[in-house]
């Protein structure tokens, strides 16, 4: 037990709990992705029944239950790793350079992952309340309308494609930091792995964003 | 060459400091940026000033001594060179320049741009070592070593101990440094016995001593006089966890 204490508490150790939450989030968005993407089915009506059919089992499976837990730790131990490192890692320097390039040797998403972060945070928290609080604790069954109103709201919607925006910075970082963390970068693949990130990054952010916009500008129906 | 420069004085460490401007004339192009900062000190110390105190010994970009921060990077703006290999072409004409000492809370300014380094000392005697026989020098081909690995033990090892890495950081990660020297070592089989260990001690030793973690921004790197690539830091993590784990 002792020498797992003194691993979780390392700054290397820190460090993989990053890297293991944030590949397992990773994974989540893309079931997450792989069920919203149901609601761009041009055909209304099935768009409609599948999607609903899809909420439902969402809402009352007992094997979603068992996963959410899981994401809520996911969620729970990365928010709580990040925020602990970002404060030690900040108390560092108590007095700050007179002159500061950063840019010169390092990029805007590396830097800005506490930011982008909690930006994210901010989306989560007002998304749950937008739809999971209303399907699985107010009974409400018609999740695909329930969507619709909710993003031809173009403020709302606006809202939702500037957090996917943050989102894919978020990635872009995050995707090949964690094959670093875990010494997985090497030479052979570096390339690879770095255009990989950037271009989940920007798939997965954009995936996202459509479905406002589809509903935003008519798509999904009067 | 004519240059506005802007430095930080300090009496001690117990002392504030605070930006101090000068101005020097006629250098020569071919100067480097230590020769002009000498030209400077000895102007003030004709006007009976004190002269601005900074670390450096080699001036060959061997040793690792140098240590400022110029115009907003650790060793200046050219890439791969320490602040002592840096001349004055680098620079226009005219060019208002900042200096100031690496800024981290492990290493602390003992005077104007000089900073206390013995953080790192304190690293090394944790475990970047190996207890091999001293003696005559061996064979040098006595023991077989693959190439790859002489040839990755041999970058690491090029790591200067400058602090760059440190001072070049958000999060003054001393990450980069240390992971040369456990990947110098972990690489050549003199430095089997203790390999274990030495992750181990050498990372509780960086942590104790106030530096940061890596948010793999690669800072580190870019500002590396001797180019020490962050995949040792890759490896530094795989080798923290297989000696956690065994
Ligand atoms: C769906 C949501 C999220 C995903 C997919 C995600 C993914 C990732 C990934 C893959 C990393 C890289 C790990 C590494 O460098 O080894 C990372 C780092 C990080 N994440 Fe997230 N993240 C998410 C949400 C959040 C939230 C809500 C916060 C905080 C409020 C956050 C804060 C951070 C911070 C601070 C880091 C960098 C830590 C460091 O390197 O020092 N993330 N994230
Ligand atoms: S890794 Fe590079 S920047 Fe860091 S101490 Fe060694 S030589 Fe200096
Ligand atoms: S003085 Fe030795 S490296 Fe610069």
């Amino acid at each position: 037990m002792g020498w797992f204490l003194r691993f979780l508490t390392s700054s290397v150790g820190q460090k993989f709990i990053q890297g293991f939450t944030g590949f397992f989030l990773i994974s989540f968005l893309l079931v997450h992705l792989a069920g919203n993407l149901q609601l761009l089915n041009p055909n209304v009506e099935v768009a409609k029944e599948s999607f609903n059919k899809y909420s439902e089992f969402m809402s009352t499976s007992m094997i979603i239950r068992i996963l959410e837990i899981g994401l809520v730790l996911g969620f729970f131990f990365h928010i709580l790793v990040g925020t602990v490192l970002y404060f030690r890692n900040r108390a560092t320097r108590p007095i700050a350079y007179g002159d500061r390039r950063p840019s010169k040797n390092s990029s805007w998403s590396s830097r800005a992952m506490m930011l982008t972060g909690s930006l994210i945070f901010v989306f989560v928290v007002i998304h749950l309340i937008n739809f999971f609080v209303k399907a699985r604790f107010q009974g409400e069954t018609d999740m695909y309308t329930l969507v619709k109103a909710a993003f031809t709201d173009p403020l709302l919607s606006s809202f939702y494609i500037f957090a996917m925006i943050i989102l894919g910075f978020h990635l872009n970082h995050g995707f090949q930091s964690a094959f670093q963390t875990f010494g997985l970068l090497g030479k052979k693949y570096e390339k690879f792995i770095k255009g990989f990130g950037t271009t989940f990054a920007i798939v997965i952010s954009l995936a996202f964003a459509i479905i406002p916009v589809f509903f935003l500008i008519g798509l999904g129906g009067k | 060459m004519n240059f506005n420069l802007k430095i930080w004085r300090q009496k001690n460490s117990s002392t504030p400091g605070k930006f101090v401007d000068y101005s020097v004339k006629d250098i020569a192009e071919d100067t480097s940026f230590l020769e002009m900062l000498d030209i400077l000190n000895e102007e003030l110390i004709a006007k009976n000033e004190e002269p601005v105190a900074f670390d450096h010994d080699c001036r060959e970009g061997i040793c690792g001594m140098c240590s400022l921060h110029i115009s907003g990077e650790p060793h200046g703006p050219k890439r791969k060179v320490t602040a002592c290999q840096l001349f004055m072409r680098s620079f226009k004409d005219g060019e208002s320049i900042t200096v100031e000492p690496w800024r981290a809370e492990p290493f602390p300014v003992i005077k104007d741009c000089i900073v206390d380094r013995s953080a790192f000392d304190r690293i090394i005697q944790a475990g970047g070592f190996v207890s091999a026989s001293t003696g005559s020098a061996p064979d040098g081909n006595a023991i077989p070593i693959p190439k790859k690995d002489a040839d990755l033990a041999m970058d690491a090892a090029s790591c200067i101990g400058c602090g760059a890495c440190v001072a070049a950081c958000k999060n003054s990660s001393a990450m980069l440094f240390v992971a040369a020297k456990v990947s110098h070592l972990a690489h050549l089989p003199q430095g089997k016995v203790e390999r274990k260990e030495r992750v181990l001690n050498m990372v509780a030793q960086m942590d104790k001593e106030g530096f940061g973690s890596c948010s793999n921004t690669y800072a580190c790197e870019a500002e590396c006089p001797k180019g020490i690539s962050v995949a040792h830091i890759g490896f530094l993590n795989k080798e923290y966890l297989k000696a956690s784990l065994s």
